[in-house]
């Protein structure tokens, strides 16, 4: 019993991992105003640059550093995201279009370039089907040599690669800087009311483009961690599924705080697979299952929204352009 | 008083915001230690200005010297840099944030980040200058006046040695104001430099050294308080009286067509918008009602309208065919229009409250009659023709009766909404600020409407805020300040000095102490 439980666990931990990375991105992003709701397609991004960089390295015949195996796809990755990103600020910041409008377009453009790079990528190797870089995925997978020793407790906390660890990391470190630090504090005033932060001399534009382009760029590590670590290197069409909306209704489940997220992914991806382990299930209830994570966010949601604590709302200007020469 | 140093002086500041004009050479100095009061109507350009010497906007042309040194304000970063404050009307404060994290907001001293630390340096300035605030509240738990004293502590933290306050007391109550008051005194006796802007010529009488007056974006002069009286001051506050030549009948056989009595309202926070306002509107006159504006002409309209929830008192519409009498409060617009009353309303928000942007001409035409279909799909006719209509007689300019609305000029979008609310042949027509923004032929245009309607019988109120306009055009004008009626005067006979008098006393001891 014990050990089924700590296996859940540990699927659980596996599962929350990129709603983690995803939702710590949003979040920073949030903070500074913007509602990027092209998180998903970004974390897709996240993914396939990864796996291009990735296979341009493994199969360029290059003897192959373990280091590198996993820098070069990591950067490949972060450089996709941010890329994407700047589009969203450059049409959102500086030609103040629709928030939502902007990123739902980004989010049905990064899931076609995902899906479309994959597909030819595997065309291009001659095989069909999925593309496998082993010796990518395996550098990713590497785990401490000790946690094989450790029985119960190594097998549900040591056995992850290092992108599950730095997830939990990151949320902390976002968590310190947004309450913490007076950079952090000046990008919630820019969030919370622009004109304000403007008026104290912040400058409202450069921190929406870094806050968005850094929330990004940790968003797409959730991508990376699927396509690498969680899958073992390599893509297959739809395989991140939707996770990138799950990461979305995260953010406000943990009510904008990136160390609450961190629990809370662990419950989502509990959630999320939780379905695997209720015997006796069809296939059609097993979807009703995995709405679970969405059913949570509503509840807080309207407990939230019962309560009115002026702490748990979003950031007032969520969503909103600022132009400052308005009368 | 010159021999004060000066702190800052502009010289033919100009601004302009498209065609409007917000200030036209405008010549102003302050000097260190002293309080300077800035008087003007509204729309006068006082705001535009200082918001110029605090870097919100940049003016187009002019010379700005502080301390001697000419200088370029760009943001307000480089208006603190020279120890520039300004304290807006509307609080430039994070709600979920606390007063310390507000007053710290933006600053960089190159130290740690450490609240414990710039708290206790705040308290310093609290003690100093006798603020009572607890930093570690929430803005958005914060009483009105609490919320302008963290303001104040926050230009103070930054050094500031200019303050800049805009209309500091429209919020706040009697005592209030004379604790804001005695603040502003030590801050002078401690050289630094306060300008207030304020419509409240008692208020300039009480705390200022000196007193310049702005009208319509024109610098109009400076005296010293001491030699000032209010007549003098609301003089140059409203100007010279220009004849328009509006052509005014005379009412014809006027009658009661609605009277108000007794109406109170007050809002959230508890501050009372109407105070027991009663008059009458006749059939065939036109009432003007003048004011700074909010003080209670859109809440007054809005509950004729139905729009505006009241706590006491009656709206009693005459009913001229069936001579019945209908209170109208706690009607919605619907229940007023199915008793049979026709109300016309233009409203100050064309946009937001009259017109849908977005839509066309027939559209909007539309979304006055849309309980007259009465099968599924839009009936366009009869709206078209209208539509067309307005368009010829009112002149207004359009590529097509489908154009958005949104996309024609202030003054075509006005005749629209005008032509739209006369076209439902109403018993009282009320327009709130109904040329504001126009130039001078479609200002015209719509006072000849007016005068239309009035001599077709309507009752018309016009909520206005040029007084040349005001007595050329109403009959009767009354005068509403805080919420309450100042008076009511026959237009024929009354000045503009008494009237501007009127706007600005209030009356009855509120906020007069």
């Amino acid at each position: 019993m014990i050990t089924t439980i700590a296996l859940f666990l540990k699927q659980a931990i596996i599962q929350g991992i990129p709603l983690l990375y995803g939702s710590t991105g949003e979040i920073i992003t949030e903070k500074s105003g913007n509602l990027n709701l092209g998180i998903p397609g970004i974390m897709y991004i996240g993914g396939i640059s990864g796996i291009i960089g990735g296979y341009l390295y493994e199969f360029s015949g290059a003897e192959l550093n373990p280091v590198l195996l996993v820098l070069i796809p990591l950067l490949s990755s972060i450089i996709g995201s941010v890329a994407m990103s700047l589009i969203y600020c450059v049409l959102t910041v500086t030609l103040k279009a629709n928030q939502n409008v902007t990123g739902l377009a980004l989010t049905t453009f990064g899931v076609g370039v995902g899906n479309f790079f994959g597909g030819s990528l595997s065309s291009i190797l001659g095989e069909g089907g999925t593309i496998s870089l082993i010796e990518t995925g395996k550098a990713y997978k590497q785990t401490l040599p000790f946690a094989q020793d450790l029985g119960l407790f190594g097998e549900v906390f040591l056995s992850f690669g290092f992108l599950a660890y730095a997830s939990i990391i990151i949320a902390i470190l976002a968590s310190i800087f947004l309450n913490k630090t007076r950079k952090g504090m000046n990008l919630r005033a820019v969030g919370e009311n622009p004109a304000t932060a403007d008026a104290a001399g912040i400058n409202v534009t450069a921190n929406k483009y870094i806050a968005t382009c850094v929330g990004g760029a940790i968003a797409g590590l959730g991508g990376l961690y699927f396509v690498m670590d969680y899958v073992g290197g390599a893509w297959t069409n739809n395989g991140f599924g939707d996770r990138g909306w799950l990461a979305i209704a995260l953010v406000i489940f943990a009510l904008w705080r990136p160390h609450t997220s961190i629990l809370g992914s662990i419950l989502f991806g509990g959630l999320y697979i939780v379905y695997l382990y209720i015997p006796g299930l069809s296939r059609s209830s097993q979807e009703i299952f995995k709405m679970l994570p969405y059913v949570v966010t509503i509840l807080v949601l309207i407990i939230t929204s019962v309560r009115k604590k002026r702490e748990h709302q979003p950031p007032q200007s969520l969503g909103l352009s600022y132009f400052r020469e308005e009368r | 008083m010159s021999n004060k140093p000066i702190a800052i002086e502009l010289k033919k500041i100009t601004k302009t915001f498209g065609k409007v004009v917000a200030n036209k050479d405008v010549d102003l100095t302050v000097y260190e230690g002293e309080i300077l009061s800035i008087l003007g109507e509204n729309g006068s350009g006082k705001t535009t200005l200082m918001n110029m010497i605090s870097g919100i906007y940049y003016p187009d042309s002019g010379q700005i010297f502080v301390k001697g040194r000419e200088v370029s304000i760009q943001s307000p970063n480089d208006a603190f840099a020279l120890k520039i404050g300004m304290i807006h009307q509307h609080f430039k404060l994070v709600d979920i944030f606390t007063a310390a994290e507000n007053i710290a907001l933006g600053i960089n001293d190159g130290k740690k980040f450490d609240l414990k630390r710039i708290s206790a340096d705040i308290e310093k300035i609290n003690t100093k200058y006798g603020f009572n605030i607890d930093l570690n509240k929430k803005i958005y738990e914060m009483s009105v006046s609490e919320k302008q004293t963290v303001e104040i502590v926050k230009v103070l933290y930054r050094g500031a040695d200019i303050l800049i306050l805009d209309e500091p007391t429209a919020v706040l109550t009697p005592q209030e104001t004379q604790r804001l008051f005695g603040i502003l005194r030590k801050m002078k006796e401690d050289g630094k430099s306060v300008v207030i802007i304020t419509h409240k010529l008692h208020e300039v009488m009480s705390i200022s050294d000196r007193v310049s007056v702005l009208r319509k974006g024109e610098y109009v002069g400076t005296i010293p308080t001491s030699e000032a009286d209010e007549s003098t001051l609301t003089s140059m506050m409203v100007g010279k009286k220009i004849s328009l030549d509006i052509e005014r009948s005379e009412p014809v056989n006027p009658v009661d067509r609605l009277v108000v009595e007794n109406i109170n309202c007050t809002n959230r926070e508890g501050v009372k918008l109407l105070d027991n306002v009663s008059f009458t509107v006749r059939s065939g006159e036109i009432l003007g009602i003048a004011g700074i504006s909010g003080s209670g002409q859109r809440e007054l309209l809005e509950a004729i309208a139905g729009l505006q929830k009241l706590d006491s008192g009656k709206i009693i519409y005459h009913n001229v065919q069936t001579g019945k009498e209908d209170n109208l409060r706690d009607k919605t617009p619907v229940q007023i229009r199915e008793l049979g009353i026709r109300l016309s309303f233009v409203p100050e928000d064309r946009l937001g409250m009259g017109l849908v942007g977005n839509m066309d001409i027939v559209d909007n035409m539309m979304l006055r009659s849309y309980k007259k279909g009465k099968s599924v799909f839009l009936q366009k006719k009869e709206p078209k023709s209208l539509a067309e209509k307005i368009i010829k007689d009112l002149e207004v300019v359009t590529p097509s009766s489908s154009t958005p609305v949104r996309r024609l000029s202030g003054g075509n979008v006005q005749k629209v909404l005008v032509g739209r609310e006369i076209a439902a042949s109403p018993t009282v027509l009320m327009a709130a600020y109904p040329v504001r923004g126009l130039d001078i032929n479609s200002s015209y245009l719509i006072y000849n409407l007016l005068n239309e309607q009035k001599e077709k019988g309507v009752a018309v109120v016009f909520v206005g805020e040029d007084l040349d306009v005001l007595i050329d055009l109403c009959d009767r004008i009354m005068v509403i300040g805080g919420g309450k009626i100042n008076g009511v005067v026959d237009a024929r006979t009354t000045t503009k000095e008494e009237i501007g008098l009127m706007m600005v006393k209030a009356k009855g001891g509120n906020a007069d102490e």
